[in-house]
């Protein structure tokens, strides 16, 4: 690839992916509140079902609803939105030869830049319990970025490959993400899973990163197995994504 | 092959009309979902040849359904042939239907740089253009509205405008000229006779035979699928 084809693709990605930021915030007063309006929202539910009526025993429990239910946001935000990455893009699709990977690709990036924008809120919810963040954030926070950020293109390059195929399939995607929710430790901790149910949530490809993430902001490190646990199942899923893709991809003009 | 633009050998083009087999029937009746998907296929474009020199305008006209935009789809690449084979020489620009690719909420200048670099400028050279493409389009103070206050007038200027300023070696025009006021029509005309004689390739369709006379020099007559004839305009 020559040098003008990388900057091309650069300026293309980014001017997609701005594009998705500005359109979210175009016409909307309160712009960035209403990206963690719903983590937050979900968050105070969740606290008043299981810390006030179940009296669920979990240290600090509203920061650790929130240290989970931001980078779950992101993951289920750019699946389920993936959908429509390609089918809202119809007449671009038609008639012009671009990398059209780039399409869910921007949605995602939106998604991972609103996840970014919003660790803030969770470092205040940290000083609110006197925690800090440490240095070596810097260090994890780019390197838990890269397995979310693979995990979740290569999910929505497939939602999208396939919704194009079977418009029912966003149904169902965002009736899996609903389950996958549950079976994630976002709201509770793997410890309280039965030994016998144990299995279901290990087996989620979801689960070592969100229990990570949260490692990572409450405790200010993270679970190595976990992490390479999280790594394999990102490059897999990834691949598996772009394998879709390129199968599917070259009728996308002719059916859309 | 070099005084050749576009190059097309027996192209057969068939389409699988999917959107009445869904998912349900493909796990219901997976049997009865191949045979239906057999039956509903419908060929596009039927073992089509012909030769496009570079340089030369080219108009395709036919009813509708003939196939005229699956031909360009074709030299656009974004669709596949099905059978044949086809040769395409050089940088290729698309006139995109009203508003393609555009986003309602950005405004006429958000617009022209998304849709700069989607047609495939890089940043730097879609921001040295970006003036004369808003000259060009008179949009004036429009420019900085979002497009959805336009009209379908105003959309086809900024299209229009945005496409000429690629500087493609090969011009695709889908009927796009049947909009916007006489006045910006005789002025893409215009344009386009400028590209011509500049020695850009330009492909065009149109029902408009008096535009197709004006442009072209030689048009395909399309029925069905197929090219019926090729008459030399001169």
């Amino acid at each position: 690839m020559d040098k003008r084809t990388l900057v091309y693709y650069f300026d293309l990605i980014t001017v997609l992916t701005k594009k998705e930021i500005k359109v979210r915030y175009k016409n909307s007063a309160l712009g960035y509140v209403w990206s963690i309006a719903n983590p937050l929202m979900y968050a105070i539910i969740f606290y008043f079902v299981f810390k006030i009526i179940m009296k669920f025993n979990i240290k600090d429990y509203s920061l650790f609803l929130i240290a989970g239910l931001f980078p779950w946001q992101w993951i289920s935000n750019s699946i389920v939105g993936s959908a429509g990455s390609f089918l809202s893009n119809a007449s671009l699709i038609k008639k012009v030869v671009f990398p059209r990977f780039f399409l869910p690709l921007a949605q995602v990036l939106n998604d991972a830049f609103h996840f970014i924008v919003s660790i803030p809120v969770i470092v205040l919810f940290l000083i609110f319990y006197h925690k800090y963040p440490s240095f070596d954030w810097f260090v994890w926070l780019p390197l838990m970025l890269m397995p979310t950020f693979f995990i979740v293109y290569g999910f929505s390059l497939f939602v999208a490959s396939v919704n194009m195929f079977f418009r029912d399939f966003q149904y169902l995607i965002s009736l899996l993400m609903t389950l996958l929710f549950y079976l994630t430790p976002v709201f509770y901790d793997l410890s309280f899973v039965p030994e016998k149910y144990r299995h279901l949530v290990l087996i989620n490809p979801f689960t070592p990163i969100i229990t990570n993430w949260r490692e990572l902001f409450i405790n200010n490190t993270v679970n190595i197995n976990n992490y390479l646990l999280s790594l394999v199942y990102s490059v897999v899923v990834l691949i598996f994504g772009f394998y879709v893709y390129r199968r599917l991809q070259v009728r996308f003009a002719e059916i859309i | 092959m070099s005084g050749v633009a576009v190059k097309f050998e027996n192209v057969r083009k068939i389409y699988y009309l999917y959107t009445n087999v869904g998912f349900k029937e493909m796990l219901l009746h997976p049997i009865k979902y191949r045979k239906e998907k057999r039956k509903r296929a419908l060929l596009a474009v039927r073992d089509v040849s012909f030769e496009i020199k570079k340089g030369e305008s080219f108009g395709f006209m036919g009813p509708n359904g003939s196939g005229k935009s699956t031909i360009l789809g074709l030299i656009a690449g974004v669709l596949k042939p099905d059978g044949g084979s086809l040769y395409v020489n050089g940088k290729i620009a698309p006139l995109l239907e009203l508003g393609a690719g555009f986003h309602q909420e950005l405004t006429g200048r958000e617009n022209i740089m998304l849709n700069s670099i989607i047609l495939g400028m890089t940043r730097k050279e879609a921001e040295k253009k970006t003036e004369k493409i808003i000259e060009f389009s008179e949009l004036g103070e429009f420019i900085d509205q979002p497009i959805r206050t336009y009209s379908s007038g105003m959309l086809a200027r900024l299209g229009f405008s945005v496409a000429i300023h690629v500087e493609p070696e090969i011009l695709i025009v889908d009927e796009i000229l049947a909009v916007g006021d006489e006045n910006f029509q005789k002025k893409c005309i215009d344009k386009m006779l400028s590209f011509k004689r500049s020695g850009i390739t330009i492909v065009f369709v149109s029902h408009n035979i008096e535009q197709l006379r004006t442009i072209c020099d030689r048009v395909a007559k399309m029925d069905k699928g197929s090219i019926v004839s090729i008459d030399s305009l001169d």
